[in-house]
């Protein structure tokens, strides 16, 4: 079985709600719409305070290229145009909708009829997804328009589907999968169709055995897609690792990006969104969220209008367990902890993990043994150890020669750490620093 | 909501290495060994291995408390006891005491808390501390009890090491290779020597064990034993009379003690794949030469404290292959 071929480690899957069917959370009493649900500019807003709108309208028009529009999931009155927190934990600018009843824009097609055909340019495709706001599912929120129109000078050669979810806990994408496996595919179809490939693989990790299976037997009736079993390793679903492990062609170092070697890399879930979006004129404003925990009573995977806060989605699994001490949005390797409930699940929520007192305690970091398991768990190929240190003293033109910007963050270092060193967090700040440096080069010249 | 949350960054979850499992993972991987010492040597392996471990222990204990004034003590670690058990499998069972605690003193005084502890020392402490006792006191460090005297200690009856007939050999004594204990001999640890080093089949369970609790990885002894092999072999082809087989070479003296147990020191060899198979040969064919060549019928200390102070050269030098790049 195929997989990528530098380090990578193998943290316990703990895929509780792996079992459970994805059920459809209630509509709730206020949706909060940050304004930056994406990378790139934040999206303009289009509606003020008072105005009415329903479940599919648009609320704010993309900020430029690199941006996505956001659309309402609820019916209601726009309440005010305020600042939240949001799960990066920085404050925000977001759409407050008082929600009253469930009134949906009349152009969305809400049967349930697969739609296979579909007669639609490249450019069209693509123009429908960039009007639907879909953006990257999997949480690191690229525009998926601007992934889908390639730079000049570099031309797609196949398309590839991350059905990974290396993440532990996640199981929203493997539950999408066995649900709505033929939407999924159709948009798979799709969106070769938008950059005019003619292949397209679909990389799911084996400890997903039925959904192989299953995408398996209905591919055989798409041309031109191919399930690939992969080796269960974390990171698997980073773009470069997944690239590797499939095609086995590597993306050179920054600023090369997949196009380069001839990928384009999709989430399944942008997949669906993509189908919806296209087949049914359903802008995005739903996605799957597990919510799990060792503690949480019922670990679920909803399908979550977005601006719901997350306090409602623990709610609907049992509520908040007594010994909750972390709460994450996204997996455990790469999410980010909540600060409060009051979050609003967007484009990028994939999970929302509950993490006991136990669990969420960090041991005290001990001096570095020089163990090279960071080295060799990296990746990358990267020295964390060395990028970790420097970063500490400030040696930022050093770190910038040992390649930082390569760093995906993917933690795996941190996590193999036995002296328990904040490895990552200390790369962070070195890659804050360098980005910087790097920008104000370019301006420069 | 009553309770606050833990914010902090990602990743949030931890395998559950830490470094007590490694230390005291690589003692476990020691115990073969040591049960053959105290088979082969009996009392006097059972005196000097405590009295290295408890020294080193003390030493670890009263310079964090006394010299450098920390709050906390890191004598629970496991390193200063692992020093002190590699120290105690690097000497002669029938060491006197005093001597012993002097070795236990330089080991964790110069070899490793002058530089700033665990973590922070350039050379092996074990070695710092073995050498200083080889040069100090090279007649009690070079005369090694018989096996087989289990109630003797300092009164044990002594004998000539296969190095040391291998050494009269390449001195001329044509009749001295003929001496040497059967291979098979050497290789289950029949035979005099330092504590730890006689049984090779020990040595080589505890890397077995090692590999697969992933304390270690293969690059550094495997390239250590090949390099021997090939080197010594070579020799041996060339002039059979005069230089012993490479079986005997990699059987005999501390070789694969060092290979395995000293040279893998995590703190003192290299980080990246490329470097730490660049360091064990380097270290092979260092001790094929001091062996074959020099002075000492041992080489593997020195070769293993010459390669560590090329170690952050061999890091500046030697990195990983990065993700994607390509070679100009």
């Amino acid at each position: 079985m195929k997989t990528f071929r530098i380090g990578g480690v193998h943290p316990a899957e703990n895929k509780l709600s792996a079992g459970k069917a994805i059920g459809i959370l209630p509509v709730p009493e206020r949706a909060v719409f940050p304004l930056s649900q994406h990378i790139g500019a934040p999206a303009i807003p289009v509606v003020e305070k008072g105005d009415r709108v329903k479940v599919g309208t648009k609320i704010a028009e993309a900020g430029g290229f690199v941006s996505a529009c956001v659309y309402s999931s609820v019916s209601g009155v726009v309440n005010k145009i305020d600042n939240i927190i949001d799960a990066s934990g920085y404050s925000k600018p977001a759409i407050f909708i008082d929600v009253e009843g469930d009134e949906w824009e009349e152009s969305i097609d809400r049967s349930s009829s697969l739609i296979k055909t579909c007669d639609f340019s490249s450019e069209e495709i693509v123009k429908k997804i960039k009007d639907a706001g879909i953006v990257g599912m999997g949480g690191a929120c690229f525009p998926t328009h601007v992934k889908l129109s390639p730079p000049p000078g570099c031309a797609a050669e196949c398309i590839l589907i991350n059905a990974v979810e290396c993440e532990p806990y996640l199981t929203a994408d493997h539950r999408l999968m066995l649900e709505k496996g033929d939407e999924v595919l159709v948009g798979v179809t799709l969106l070769m169709k938008a950059v005019k490939v003619k292949k397209a693989y679909i990389g799911i990790e084996s400890n997903k055995p039925d959904a192989i299976r299953l995408l398996q037997e209905k591919a055989a009736s798409y041309e031109g897609i191919e399930v690939v079993p992969l080796k269960v390793k974390y990171p698997q679903g980073g773009e470069k690792q997944l690239i590797d492990a499939i095609i086995g062609r590597r993306v050179p170092p920054p600023p090369a990006i997949p196009i380069n070697v001839g990928a384009v890399v999709q989430n399944v879930g942008t997949a669906f969104a993509v189908y919806e979006a296209v087949q049914k004129n359903k802008p995005l404003f739903e996605r799957v969220v597990t919510v799990t925990g060792k503690s949480v009573l019922k670990p679920s995977n909803f399908l979550v209008r977005m601006g719901t806060p997350m306090k409602q989605l623990v709610d609907a699994a049992g509520g908040l367990p007594e010994d909750a001490a972390k709460i994450i949005a996204g997996g455990p390797m790469m999410g980010k902890a909540l600060a409060n409930l009051d979050v609003p699940v967007c484009k990028g929520s994939s999970g929302l993990l509950v993490m006991t007192k136990a669990e969420a305690r960090r041991s005290e970091p001990q001096p570095c043994i020089r163990c090279a398991k960071c080295v060799t768990v990296c990746p990358m190929g990267l020295e964390p150890f060395l990028l970790a240190t420097c970063s500490a003293h400030g040696y930022w033109e050093r770190v910038e020669h040992e390649m930082i910007m390569s760093c995906i963050e993917c933690g795996s270092c941190q996590f193999t750490c036995p002296s328990h060193r904040p490895i990552l967090d200390y790369i962070r700040l070195g890659k804050g620093k360098v980005s910087g440096i790097i920008r104000a080069r370019n301006t420069k010249k | 909501m009553a309770n606050k949350l833990i914010v902090s960054l990602s990743p949030h979850v931890h395998n559950g290495d830490s470094v007590q499992r490694n230390m005291y993972g690589v003692m476990i991987a020691l115990i073969p060994a040591l049960l053959v010492s105290f088979y082969m040597f009996g009392l006097g392996a059972v005196i000097v291995s405590l009295t290295s471990v408890a020294s080193c222990l003390f030493f670890e204990w009263a310079i964090t408390k006394f010299i450098l004034k920390r709050e906390r003590t890191t004598i629970a670690d496991g390193s200063a006891a692992l020093t002190g058990l590699l120290l105690a499998f690097n000497l002669p069972s029938n060491l006197p005491l005093w001597i012993i605690v002097i070795g236990a003193l330089v080991s964790i005084g110069i070899g490793k808390m002058t530089f700033g502890g665990l973590g922070c020392n350039p050379f092996n402490p074990a070695l710092v501390g073995r050498v200083f006792l080889l040069i100090s006191f090279p007649v009690q460090m070079t005369s090694w009890p018989v096996t087989g005297q289990l109630l003797s200690y300092t009164d044990a009856e002594t004998g000539a090491t296969p190095l040391a007939l291998m050494k009269q050999a390449i001195h001329g004594d044509t009749e001295a290779l003929g001496k040497l204990p059967d291979t098979l001999d050497l290789f289950l640890g029949n035979n005099p020597g330092c504590l730890g080093e006689v049984s090779a089949l020990a040595l080589l369970i505890g890397l077995f064990y090692m590999l697969w609790k992933k304390i270690i990885s293969w690059h550094i002894p495997v390239s250590i034993l090949v390099t021997v092999f090939v080197f010594s072999g070579l020799m041996h082809w060339v002039d059979p009379d005069t230089y012993a087989s490479p079986l005997v070479h990699l059987c005999t003296g501390g070789l694969m003690l060092g290979a395995i147990f000293m040279a893998t020191d995590y703190v003192t060899s290299p980080m990246s794949h490329k470097g730490m198979i660049l360091y064990g040969v380097c270290i092979g064919f260092l001790t094929v030469v001091i062996r074959l060549f020099g002075a000492y019928p041992e080489g593997m200390s020195f070769a293993i404290l010459i390669m560590n102070a090329f170690t952050p050269l061999i890091n500046a030098y030697c990195k990983p292959k990065r993700f994607g790049e390509v070679k100009k």
